[in-house]
């Protein structure tokens, strides 16, 4: 279960996240939408250790363990996936590269045993088949050059060769048309699993048409303002954020 | 293009900041005096070209172990190798090499510095004629509080072709040059370069290219990474003198400094007293992208390890270009091991 109690974060001084308090129990799918300035995109950097997002009080834990305490990295290997809204490009490295170093630093974190070179390549053609990635893809340096849909389809390729427990999409359908908004979905759906939680951050009730959450919560002004099911997100979509708004005084 | 002549022996022969080519390199500010000469010391081990075979020659402090020239015919394999060894004094070693017209030679120079605060100044001249093809791959390992002078003296004949790649960590001052004499008419140069410098250390990039007729194509890369209150030097100067129209010459010279105070000063000269002739230079001073950063920890990987893997990124381009498979290679695996 993710469980984040009473959360601030400031981004150069500023708050941004003012009281955030958020339960997602295991298996779970959660949306969390907001109008832009909200704070989404702070509440996942902060889950996942950004450096600047300044966590001032609060907490957040993943199964019983503080995330605040960590490390970035360390926050990988105990199972946090930030996926971004602009997947970074990596030149010089290839794909597939990245993505082993990444998962063996993981196990090595974890003192699980490495995967091998030959074991890794196969896992890496049956999930990209999957995903309906050209293979030569991976070969090349990770999300250079690559299409908006591609980058998004690379993350989810990473999230399913990560295996994390805790996934968070930060705004995955923006830039996406809706063929490649299809396919992402059905990539993060088919990784739904029983001890897997994921906190979808989205502006759009859109993504939810294919990503179906089991609650929506709505976060304005760096909190959680109302929480409820699906129905939720298409109330917000016809009628806009502007009663979860602050009035102006 | 006459460099300054330095003679360990006679400090006043040392330039200081004061000379323009030497204003990033002060050798007089660490080196006020003449330092005693090395004595002699044993070479051990085969260096690290080693796989590659090949003749040797090799230099310990200063001195030749055997033969201090070489001439090159048919395909071959020359390792050179300048061992120092010394506390507190100084050596000069000279070594002359030259190709055969229709030779192919790569020339796999190693500087292997044991002991510490030791002045090392090598010469190397090298002949490239027509029809000739030498690859030239350098790489220098020196303690952090060695001093060290490399000039290379290049001659390349018309026709000929001339590959070279200089791959350093740096020293307490390090500088590197290479001047070459370039007979176009056909011949092509490559000169490259690579710094990764850490603590404090210290290493210049000089080269100065004369093209002295036409047609003549010269392409030249470095990329430098400085860390901590590292400092890099690039000086690049390409020459197309009167009359060698057609020369095609491009500069690159791209840095990125880790440490916040760390220091890259770059200087791309393109001197052109000819016509339709085609030169760029691009000089970049960068950091290391905060938010790839971030991503590439997000995905499990640590930050020593994120860091070392965005800055091997960067360096690989130079190292890439390097055609013998099996010197690249090497190259790559000895940068690796000190990112």
């Amino acid at each position: 279960m993710l469980s984040i109690n009473n959360l601030h974060v400031s981004v150069a001084d500023k708050p941004i996240l003012k009281g955030l308090t958020l339960e997602v129990p295991a298996g779970e799918v959660h949306a969390v939408m907001g109008p832009n300035g909200a704070g989404k995109s702070t509440l996942g950097y902060s889950l996942s250790g950004r450096p600047g997002y300044e966590v001032t009080a609060g907490s957040a834990s993943w199964n019983g363990q503080d995330l605040l305490g960590l490390d970035p990295a360390e926050r990988a290997a105990a199972g946090v996936f930030l996926s971004f809204q602009y997947p970074m490009e990596i030149p010089g490295v290839p794909a597939m590269t990245f993505i082993r170093t990444a998962l063996n630093a993981q196990k090595r974190a974890r003192g699980e045993e490495e995967v091998s070179a030959p074991a890794f390549l196969k896992q890496v053609k049956a999930a990209s088949q999957a995903l309906k990635m050209d293979f030569d893809m991976l070969k090349r340096p990770l999300n250079v050059g690559f299409s908006g849909g591609e980058k998004k389809r690379m993350e989810i390729l990473q999230m399913a060769l990560l295996e994390p427990s805790l996934l968070i999409l930060d705004e995955t359908d923006s830039g996406l048309d809706i063929d490649a908004l299809r396919i992402v979905s059905e990539g993060v759906n088919a990784l739904r699993r029983a001890d897997r939680s994921m906190l979808v951050i989205t502006h759009y009730q859109r993504l939810l048409d294919y990503i179906k959450p089991d609650k929506v919560h709505v976060l304005a002004a760096g909190r959680i303002v109302a929480s409820g099911g699906p129905e939720l997100a298409h109330e917000l979509e016809a009628e806009g954020y502007d009663k979860f708004l602050p009035t102006a005084a | 293009m006459n460099a300054v002549q330095i003679d360990l022996k006679n400090a006043e022969t040392f330039p200081s900041r004061r000379t323009e080519t030497w204003k990033y390199s002060d050798l007089k500010r660490w080196l006020r005096e003449a330092p005693e000469p090395s004595g002699p010391v044993a070479v051990s081990g085969e260096g690290p070209f080693a796989t590659l075979g090949g003749e040797a020659l090799a230099f310990a402090n200063g001195r030749a172990t055997g033969a201090d020239a070489f001439v090159a015919s048919g395909v071959q394999t020359l390792r050179l190798r300048f061992v120092s060894d010394a506390v507190n004094t100084g050596h000069t070693a000279s070594v002359r090499i030259a190709a055969r017209a229709g030779a192919k030679l790569l020339l796999l120079e190693s500087h292997e510095g044991a002991g510490s605060a030791y002045v090392a100044h090598n010469r190397v001249e090298l002949d490239v004629p027509a029809g000739a093809e030498v690859t030239r791959v350098v790489l220098v390992d020196e303690p952090e509080d060695a001093i060290s002078v490399t000039n290379a003296v290049v001659r390349v004949e018309a026709g000929g072709l001339y590959r070279q790649t200089i791959v350093t960590t740096g020293a307490k001052l390090q500088r590197l040059e290479t001047q070459v004499s370039h007979g176009a008419e056909g011949a092509d140069v490559r000169l490259d370069g690579l710094y990764l410098l850490k603590g404090s250390r210290h290493a210049d990039l000089t080269s100065v290219v004369d093209h002295l007729a036409a047609d003549g194509t010269t392409s030249q890369l470095t990329k430098g990474v400085v860390h901590d209150t590292a400092r890099g030097v690039f000086q690049g100067k390409i020459i197309v003198e009167r009359g060698a129209d057609g020369t095609d010459a491009r500069m690159g010279h791209h840095a990125l400094i880790a440490g916040e105070r760390g220091e890259v000063d770059a200087k791309p000269e393109l001197i052109i007293y000819a016509d339709d002739v085609q030169c760029a230079h691009g000089n970049t001073v960068g950091t290391l992208d905060e938010s790839a950063l971030f991503y590439i920890q997000q995905r499990g990987i640590p930050a020593d390890e994120a860091r070392a893997l965005l800055t091997q990124a960067f360096l690989i381009e130079v190292v890439d270009r390097i055609e013998d498979e099996a010197a690249r290679e090497v190259v790559r695996a000895w940068l690796t091991a000190r990112l």
